[in-house]
């Protein structure tokens, strides 16, 4: 995090989101602390979505007319920009449907990997073999890995958590061990914010020759990630969350490794040779883009991916963590309130859950949200790590550029409204 | 204010000192409900002799709204013939799908009547809903066994 950068203008940003100037359960000023699920989209975004499909919508990869070659010239444009932004090379990015296919393209791909080609032999896992998770992974960096450790035989382990909700590494060499094959673990917690030391995790990993597969949902969108850098083999993160449209996520793969690797769905667009007997397939990433793949999103997350890189992904994570450190302290301040996780913003990005003694997070978002205020409730598909954590589920504000002291400010005083109207204040 | 059309007295009333809570013997049959979403969940059991509801016990954790319909629940089904209980679910079901455009039947639905503020909040309905889809599935299971 760098100090010198100037700090954003908020105000002139908000200008760029239509949606944030909206009212809400009549007329309350929209306080949208919900990023973590969901980002919102500003002018820039929706207008090249609007320019591309205006101007230049086609089908990619297929046809020879002008359209088909516009539109496949912005397809891959978008690639390349995204790589840039991501610290990877052009041919290591491919385009999902969510971040949520991206894993489990991976795990699959791992499935197929037996009854492929000798190249593919590096990613066979069976019996014997053990896959490495987190307490801490959001649903859809675990349940993939169950599935493959329950197709193939493989065991599944896990790091388990400090009562504080950080990864509990004193002892990592009894939990990655050279049976293990794969290590998927979350860049940043879409619960507690909190930032995993990659380095530690990717060393011990390459020391037995497992391969790491990050999921960088919550790190992408909201600080510098350079792919390359962090060492990892895969990452998968989606573009809703980063300012840019649903319906498009990225995965990236280290470029030998997706070379060997096998494919995960299949069909048009995917092949080398198709013949009656059997089919040979493409080079990636198209090997891993079966089918029309979205077009305007992928414009659009390109979009979204300059607009970061305008504003700057060192001032972002600077403000949010302004942000997180005044929450931390507003809420922390109401009696009765227990912030879930680590109690300081170190190694942290802006998500910050608490419960409130006596109100049922599901009865305080109801309260937050009659005053306009955006906040999710429930485990945050981060079911086990609820469990970890004593709390059967959380309200959880997550911050983004554009939010202001000014909502930190009107998040806890809505706690304090919550707790006065169920008695409990 | 909306907040209190939805969070009606008696919704508040029922969570803060909820009817028939606890689990007890003797039962039939026990079902356990949980919303994926928030993790809401419910354990209920159902004592039926000669199909009338003579006992409804249940534990869970979950927000007013789900606590309060349970104990509603067990207002209105214990002691009524199977038939009867049923009706008054589906009356109830009806209420809460209907976006708040269904006039409840207070000589059905009772205490009930103060969930049509929930309707109009989609995301709430599978709330109040919890501890009926377990009476159902208890009472089917009682049903299947016996």
């Amino acid at each position: 995090m760098t100090t010198t950068a100037a700090p954003l203008d908020v105000t002139a940003l908000r200008a760029d989101f239509p949606i944030l100037s909206r009212t809400v359960r009549d007329g309350k000023r929209l306080v949208y602390l919900d990023s973590g699920a969901t980002s919102q989209r500003p002018t820039q975004v929706l207008d090249a979505e609007k320019a591309f499909l205006q101007t230049a919508n086609a089908a990619v990869h297929r046809g020879a007319h002008q359209l088909a070659e516009e539109a496949t010239d912005a397809y891959e444009g978008a690639r390349q920009r995204i790589a840039d932004f991501v610290g990877a090379d052009f041919g290591e990015l491919v385009f999902t449907k969510n971040a949520t296919e991206g894993f489990n393209l991976v795990a699959y791909a791992m499935g197929n990997a037996a009854t492929s080609g000798p190249e593919a032999a590096r990613f066979v896992v069976g019996p014997g073999d053990e896959i490495v998770v987190t307490e801490m992974e959001h649903h859809a960096n675990l349940v993939p890995w169950q599935q493959l450790a329950a197709r193939t035989g493989a065991t599944l382990k896990w790091f388990k958590l400090t009562s504080d909700g950080r990864l509990d590494l004193s002892d990592v060499d009894s939990v990655i061990t050279p049976r293990t094959k794969v290590v998927a673990f979350t860049h940043q917690s879409n619960v507690t914010g909190v930032i995993n030391p990659v380095d530690v995790l990717v060393a011990a990993a390459q020391k037995v020759g497992a391969l790491t597969v990050l999921d960088a949902c919550q790190s992408v969108p909201h600080g510098p990630v350079d792919f390359h850098a962090l060492g990892v083999d895969f990452a998968s993160f989606s573009g809703h969350k980063m300012l840019g449209p649903s319906g498009i996520g990225v995965l990236y793969g280290r470029r030998s490794l997706l070379e060997a690797l096998p494919p995960f769905i299949t069909g048009g667009s995917m092949i080398e040779l198709v013949k009656m007997e059997g089919s040979t397939f493409a080079p990636p990433p198209q090997r891993f883009e079966a089918g029309s793949p979205m077009t305007s999103q992928a414009v659009g997350l390109g979009a979204a991916v300059d607009y970061l890189t305008v504003v700057g992904m060192e001032r972002i994570h600077a403000h949010e963590h302004a942000l997180t450190v005044a929450a931390l302290e507003g809420l922390g301040s109401v009696r009765g309130v227990r912030l879930l996780g680590p109690q300081d913003a170190v190694d942290r990005g802006g998500a910050v859950p608490f419960e409130i003694e006596g109100v049922h997070p599901h009865d305080a978002g109801q309260v937050l949200d009659s005053l306009g205020i955006a906040v999710r409730v429930g485990h945050h598909c981060a079911w086990p790590l609820h469990r970890c954590l004593n709390a059967q589920s959380s309200v959880r504000a997550t911050f983004y550029l554009y939010n202001t002291l000014d909502e930190v400010d009107a998040l806890v005083d809505g706690v304090r409204e919550a707790q006065k109207f169920f008695g409990v204040a | 204010m909306q907040l209190q059309q939805m969070y009606q007295e008696i919704i508040l009333d029922h969570y803060k000192n909820p009817h028939g809570r606890g689990l007890r013997d003797p039962f039939d049959a026990e079902s356990f409900q949980v919303n994926p979403t928030c993790g809401d969940e419910v354990t209920l059991r159902v004592h039926v002799v000669d199909d009338v509801v003579r006992d409804v016990s249940y534990d869970g954790q979950g927000c007013s709204i789900s606590q309060a319909s349970t104990s509603v629940l067990t207002d209105l089904v214990v002691g009524k013939p199977v038939g009867e209980a049923f009706k008054k679910m589906d009356a109830f079901v009806e209420l809460m799908q209907g976006r708040g455009k269904v006039e409840p039947d207070e000589d059905v639905l009772e205490d009930g009547i103060a969930f049509a503020g929930v309707a109009k909040y989609p995301a709430r309905v599978k709330c109040a809903l919890l501890g009926w889809m377990a009476f159902k599935d208890a009472v089917a299971r009682s049903q299947g066994a016996a």
